[in-house]
């Protein structure tokens, strides 16, 4: 695009900012309306997995049931709470925005469309991530209410003790890889799917798992929902938030779902490419990397509506006794085993497809399952007492009423 | 350098509008960070004085007051009262009302459990359990507006029987709906009762031993989780009772030890499969039987002086009606004993050294119902 400006006369200079700014724009943009997209995504799938119908007035399905949510959540009346801090009550949402759409610097659409491919793509995306945390205790704290308190307090206990597996479960791609570019990590990853980061060996697939499960735990879903627990904490850290500082912090929440998603599918599932088609073309490759990020998205929604949450406790033993550890077990690991396929690549070749192999008999296994639960999932008995007569007087009831 | 960094203990409020308290009750929580230090029940928000109204009102016309007791399981606390009354007056309760009365009432058994173990799963976090189980709910309150024309406060046993018969189809509806829950439970089962994360929540917490049990005067389901196999319905069997076959399951200590909110959640799906049992065995009676369905019983009662005390096994355990008459057209004085309450007075004891979300689960496990609570 810079190259269109430059040839309608603009310096470079000019050109790179214009460039920025327009592109600043389309994924701001991008992103609040897919957060508003989420919220249907997910209402619309939990009602599925609840027997229910969701959202479906508004527009096509329910489509645009978030745009009257979210016009009636900006015309809503903001209150502050007594005895809050102002400065700080007002600031905290826009801090977890801000650290959610800083992420989008980095984050990939396709091997070559990437906003900004920085060497250290991977350790910005980490380490900015992190603002998040800052405003949801700053929101705890300012609040000045015991309930947000405790969601904030838990939130950065568990968002900070989480970090550490994330990052240590991401440090196996980058050997794979060799770089920590997003644009080098995606490249690295061929259009087969044992080509792809995750399959490579049974450390790079723990590796990936962990990532997995840490940034589920990161962005406050099912099961790590703790700081925002509604049957514990009411609603957590946004206890005293209204209006469109409340739909700031949904911003922050669902825009976190496709940062995971988008993370996940560019360091460990081949970004754009699939089976017979390198991410070349720009916009198949985004296609296909919507398409992966869409179904990991899928899976979030799919825990959050199946699972119960953690305790604090438990969530903590989680992720210091046994995330942490088995990501060291995956780095070393996956440095072990490098070293041992260096020379030889048909080592590396066999591992990934045996790799492959057992993925898709377990998923011959999950979807054998799926079907015999489904066939004997109990069909609903229509005992609608629609055909309903009231029943006549009985004799004794008549004799009853005579005898009054 | 003498200064020393004091802590204090942080007082949170938990309700009575807080969403885990299901309807209002109240905890006065002193916390040390997350975990809880002492928790103060405090009741008294949902008193409708139930019992006075009793003083004003005619015999039959306290029924469907009685469904206010405890909303959940409007059929048992009918069927408690109007045994209560029929003992006072002498009066004869057909056979096949009998047989109603207690299909009527193992289904709302069934679905008082039902709600109950829905709401402690969503107070863990899983909230999909919750609405399978309410749908299910449904099914059951559909069968009982075929028998009563309501599908919460059903006013269907009355003093001497049952207000209406079931209508035709009745019983093949029920049968279908028995042979579709066996599925539905077992879907249930697999979604949560096995749930490691789920296990891990409840196992091991809030153990009340069979001794603290007893003490604290628990009834119904919190009581035989502890071990203690209690049920009012072997006990002093009442109704057609003796002749049905069914066994009180007790608390084993399947993921725990005997007595924790596991073992109390556990049992209430055992005792699901119990009433089902009850139920399948009901409508063959059923079938078989004919007759009136309601006895020779006076619109204008007045029984003799005298008093009663009456137990039934109603889904919150053994609740108790006492009534004094002194022979004029509505009772002297009613009490009613609820399972709720002793149950509300154990978690003063059991929670200090848990998690401010155990308490929510203890809750959750007691299956503390906010009206039966006050009355």
């Amino acid at each position: 695009m810079e190259s269109l400006f430059i040839s309608l006369g603009l310096s470079e200079d000019l050109a790179i900012f214009i460039t920025a700014i327009i592109v600043g724009t389309i994924l701001i943009h991008f992103l609040a309306i897919f957060a508003g997209f989420m919220t249907w995504i997910e209402r619309r799938l939990a009602a599925r997995f609840q027997f229910r119908c969701g959202p479906n007035r508004v527009g096509p399905q329910g489509l645009l049931q978030w745009l009257a949510d979210a016009v009636k959540l900006i015309i809503k009346e903001e209150i502050i709470p007594q005895g809050a801090d102002q400065t700080m009550f007002r600031l905290a949402p826009f801090m977890t925005v801000v650290g959610v759409f800083a992420t989008f610097v980095v984050l990939p659409w396709g091997p070559n469309w990437i906003p900004a491919d920085l060497d250290v793509g991977l350790l910005y995306l980490i380490s900015i991530t992190a603002l998040v945390v800052i405003g949801i205790l700053m929101a705890g704290w300012a609040s000045n209410s015991k309930w947000a308190l405790l969601g904030g307090m838990r939130a950065a206990a568990q968002i900070v003790s989480y970090e550490i597996p994330v990052a240590m479960g991401l440090l196996p791609a980058i050997l794979i890889a060799g770089s920590l570019s997003m644009g080098g990590l995606m490249r690295a990853q061929g259009w087969l799917p044992w080509d792809w980061i995750a399959f490579q060996n049974p450390f790079s697939m723990l590796a990936f798992l962990i990532f997995f499960v840490g940034s589920i735990a990161e962005s406050n879903r099912v099961p790590f929902d703790l700081p925002e627990a509604e049957s514990e904490l009411v609603a957590g850290f946004f206890t005293e938030y209204t209006g469109f500082r409340f739909a700031a912090f949904g911003l922050a929440e669902f825009g976190n779902c496709w940062v995971v998603g988008a993370t996940a599918t560019a360091v460990f599932l081949g970004g754009g490419n699939l089976p017979g088609f390198l991410g070349e073309n720009a916009l198949i490759s985004l296609l296909v990397f919507s398409a992966k990020t869409l179904f990991m998205i899928f899976v979030l929604v799919w825990l959050r509506w199946t699972l119960p949450r953690f305790r604090i406790d438990q969530l903590m033993e989680f992720s210091w006794k046994y995330l942490l550890p088995m990501s060291f077990v995956a780095f070393f690991g996956q440095a072990v085993f490098m070293l041992i396929s260096w020379d030889s690549p048909m080592i590396q070749q066999v591992v990934s497809h045996a790799m492959f192999l057992g993925f898709l008999g377990l998923l011959f296994k999950f979807s054998t399952r799926v079907v015999a639960n489904y066939k004997e999932h109990a069909t609903p008995v229509n005992s609608r007492a629609t055909d309903y007569v009231a029943p006549p007087v009985t004799e004794v009831e008549a004799e009853a009423a005579v005898a009054e | 350098m003498n200064k020393q960094l004091t802590t204090q203990y942080m007082t949170i409020n938990m309700g009575p509008q807080h969403p885990s308290t299901h309807g209002v009750i109240r905890f006065i929580v002193e916390t040390d960070g997350e975990i809880i230090h002492k928790c103060t029940p405090d009741v008294g928000y949902l008193h409708r004085s139930i019992e006075k109204i009793a003083e004003g009102v005619t015999w039959q016309g306290f029924v469907p007051y009685t469904d206010r007791v405890d909303y959940l399981c409007a059929m048992n606390a009918n069927w408690a009262y109007s045994t209560a009354v029929e003992k006072l007056i002498g009066a004869e309760v057909p056979r096949r009302a009998e047989v109603l009365r207690v299909l009527s009432a193992e289904l709302n058994r069934i679905s008082s459990h039902l709600v109950a173990i829905g709401t402690c799963a969503m107070d863990i976090g899983a909230f999909t359990p919750f609405i399978q189980l309410l749908a299910e709910r449904e099914y059951i309150n559909d069968l009982l507006e075929m028998l009563s024309g309501a599908r919460l406060t059903y006013n269907y046993i009355c003093i001497g029987g049952v207000m209406h018969d079931a209508p035709p189809g009745w019983i093949d509806k029920c049968e279908e709906f028995v042979d579709h829950f066996d599925l539905a439970m077992e879907q249930m089962n697999r979604l949560v009762t096995y749930n490691r994360i789920f296990i891990n929540r409840m196992a091991n917490l809030a153990v009340i031993p069979a001794e603290m049990a007893i003490d604290y005067n628990l009834v119904g389901p919190n009581l035989r989780a502890s071990g203690v196999k209690s049920d009012v319905r072997k006990d002093e069997p009442y109704s057609i009772y003796p002749e049905l076959d069914f066994e009180i399951p007790i608390g084993k200590g399947v993921e725990g030890e005997v007595g924790d909110s596991y073992d109390r959640f556990f049992l209430r799906c055992e005792e699901i499969r119990e009433s089902i049992k009850i139920i399948r065995q009901g409508l063959k009676l059923l079938a078989g039987t004919d007759g009136p369905i309601k006895g020779k019983v006076k619109n204008n009662i007045k029984p003799p002086v005298g008093h009663i005390y009456v137990r039934h096994e109603t889904p919150r355990g053994d609740t108790g009606y006492f009534i004094q008459s002194n022979g004029t057209t509505s009772p002297n004085r009613l009490k009613i004993r609820s399972g709720s309450f002793t149950a509300m007075s154990i978690i003063e004891a059991v929670a200090p050294g848990t998690y401010i979300a155990d308490l929510v689960a203890i809750i959750g496990s007691l299956d503390v119902v906010a009206p039966e609570l006050d009355r």
